[in-house]
């Protein structure tokens, strides 16, 4: 395997990149091991600490939580998409009196940290009498900035377009939100898939944030778990159970985000417009012969 | 203006606890990202495969939760107290482990895009590895990796404010003790989102003039 940073190894680089992995070995297993011992030292292993798993009721309110954490990101999901069209095409407009609101209302949100929006939501709106259920402050902050994330998305998947998409569009006679809702957001979307699919990853891992402004999702639950004395205060195996589920949960996502790009990637349609059609001139033919200061005459060029 | 000049103490400690956790998260995610990036990159399948399972799973895991079982997990587990100053260092490491997921795959797609063409030319030259990566390589690689690694650090700017949640001082937690004092909640966070645009934007602009500076000439 021949890379940009070294060639394919000889003997005496075979025998350093053995040494090294050794090495790599020896110094993964100290830091896992360590933290193994400190594990069992500290008895998390022990069967009093997992007891509380062993109650179906525990279980039954693991599962509550998990819908929590998804009903949560199902909605902010929808939203943001939605709310990601609408900004990304009040950006795209011709009259600057659209564009520029839009444009200063997408840098805003995507400026704001969601937390601090979260708190906006479910701090500060009681104080002019707007009172906003934890689950709606959640929601709506995911889906404010993520959709301000996914019309960035959406408008840089209609720009990487050839320009001729629209063109052709036009020449049948389309309208513009023909030309935007037939030709250019179809494919645009398809390009970007597996980006958007990837930006709801996000929108599934900052539902986290739910657990600071109360909102009872996995880890609020796994710190109400970890708090119980009667239990023996499993703090640690809470973690890891939640840890594992909301692991479990992006990782499926993630791995749908490369399936989709894998079959993008082999598909000959729209897939893969950017890389199908590279822009091999910028502007048109016509536009090119009108810049060059002569008539178009044809393929004469 | 009243809420900021009457509690003026408490916006320099929080803005300050914000920079703290921002600068040092940052050095932390620069240095545990380059030795993931560079493991990412080498040619021992081992540390390929280390690097690889450390930034799937860092990345696919929420930062609220790498925060809880650093700040709520750990200490028991190792036997420390929730000092505010433990509960900071635990706070910056935790915002370093994460952000070093992405700070190491910028660095590794920024090595990717120089040609294999530059490398191959330098070896045939006769350079040997350290000059290849010191003159060729590492050169170009920087000019790419800029714009992306600007952008990393404005997330972690604003990932800062998850710390709110877990007992370290900063801009996210100045609504709670503001609204001890009793200042208006609304105009506080208002105040704060303010402060947070316009850190973004200050950080939006560094990027672009640098982008400008070093733009990859090909």
């Amino acid at each position: 395997m021949s890379s940009v940073l070294y060639d394919v190894p000889g003997p005496r680089a075979m025998a350093r990149n053995r040494v090294l992995g050794v090495l790599t070995v020896i110094v993964i297993a100290v830091i896992v091991g360590y933290f193994v011992w400190r594990l069992i030292d500290t008895g998390q292993f022990t069967a009093e600490k997992w007891s509380a798993f062993t109650y179906a009721n525990v279980w039954l309110n693991i599962g509550a939580a998990t819908l929590a954490t998804l009903s949560a990101f199902g909605a902010a999901a929808v939203g943001a998409i939605v709310l990601g069209f609408v900004l990304a095409i009040g950006r795209m407009s011709d009259h600057a009196w659209i564009r520029v609101p839009f444009t200063a209302v997408v840098e805003f949100l995507r400026a704001v940290p969601v937390l601090i929006f979260m708190f906006l939501l479910y701090y500060g709106l009681p104080v002019i009498d707007v009172r906003v259920s934890p689950y709606w402050a959640v929601v709506i902050a995911l889906v404010a900035y993520n959709g301000s994330v996914l019309s960035e998305v959406i408008r840089a998947g209609v720009e990487s377009l050839p320009r001729g998409q629209s063109e052709a569009g036009y020449a049948l006679g389309l309208r513009k939100a023909g030309v935007m809702r037939l030709v250019l957001l179809p494919q645009a979307v398809r390009a970007m898939m597996p980006v958007i699919i990837a930006q709801l990853v996000v929108t599934l891992k900052d539902t986290a944030l739910g657990f600071i402004i109360t909102y009872p999702e996995l880890l609020f639950y796994a710190k109400y778990l970890g708090s119980q004395p009667s239990l023996d205060s499993p703090i640690i195996p809470s973690t890891i159970v939640v840890a594992v589920i909301y692991i479990g949960l992006c990782l499926l996502l993630s791995f749908i985000a490369t399936t989709v790009e894998k079959r993008l990637r082999r598909s000959p349609g729209g897939g893969a417009v950017a890389a199908a059609n590279p822009p091999l001139q910028q502007g048109t033919d016509t536009e090119l012969i009108v810049a060059q200061g002569g008539e178009p005459r044809g393929p004469a060029r | 203006m009243g809420v900021i000049i009457d509690n003026s103490d408490l916006w320099v400690e929080t803005l300050f606890g914000t920079l703290v956790l921002f600068l040092a998260g940052g050095l932390l995610a620069l240095v545990l990202g380059i030795i993931v990036g560079a493991m990412r990159v080498s040619p021992i399948p081992i540390a390929r495969g280390v690097g690889t399972l450390y930034v799937n799973t860092i990345r696919n895991t929420p930062l609220t939760l790498v925060f809880f079982a650093f700040v709520f997990a750990l200490p028991p587990l190792l036997g420390l107290r929730l000092t505010s100053a433990v509960s900071l260092t635990l706070g910056i490491c935790a915002l370093g482990v994460y952000t070093a997921t992405y700070v190491a795959e910028t660095i590794r797609s920024g090595i990717n895009t120089v040609p294999i063409g530059q490398a191959e030319a330098a070896r045939a030259l006769g350079l040997t590895f350290g000059q290849v990566m010191s003159l060729v390589v590492l050169p170009q690689a920087f000019r790419s990796v800029i714009p992306p690694m600007m952008s990393v650090f404005i997330a972690l700017l604003k990932n800062t404010t998850v710390a709110a949640g877990f007992g370290v001082v900063n801009l996210g937690s100045l609504r709670n003790y503001l609204s001890e004092r009793g200042e208006n909640q609304l105009i506080v966070i208002v105040w704060v989102m303010v402060i947070f645009v316009a850190l973004v934007l200050l950080l939006s602009w560094a990027q672009r003039s640098l982008e400008n500076r070093w733009r990859v000439a090909r």
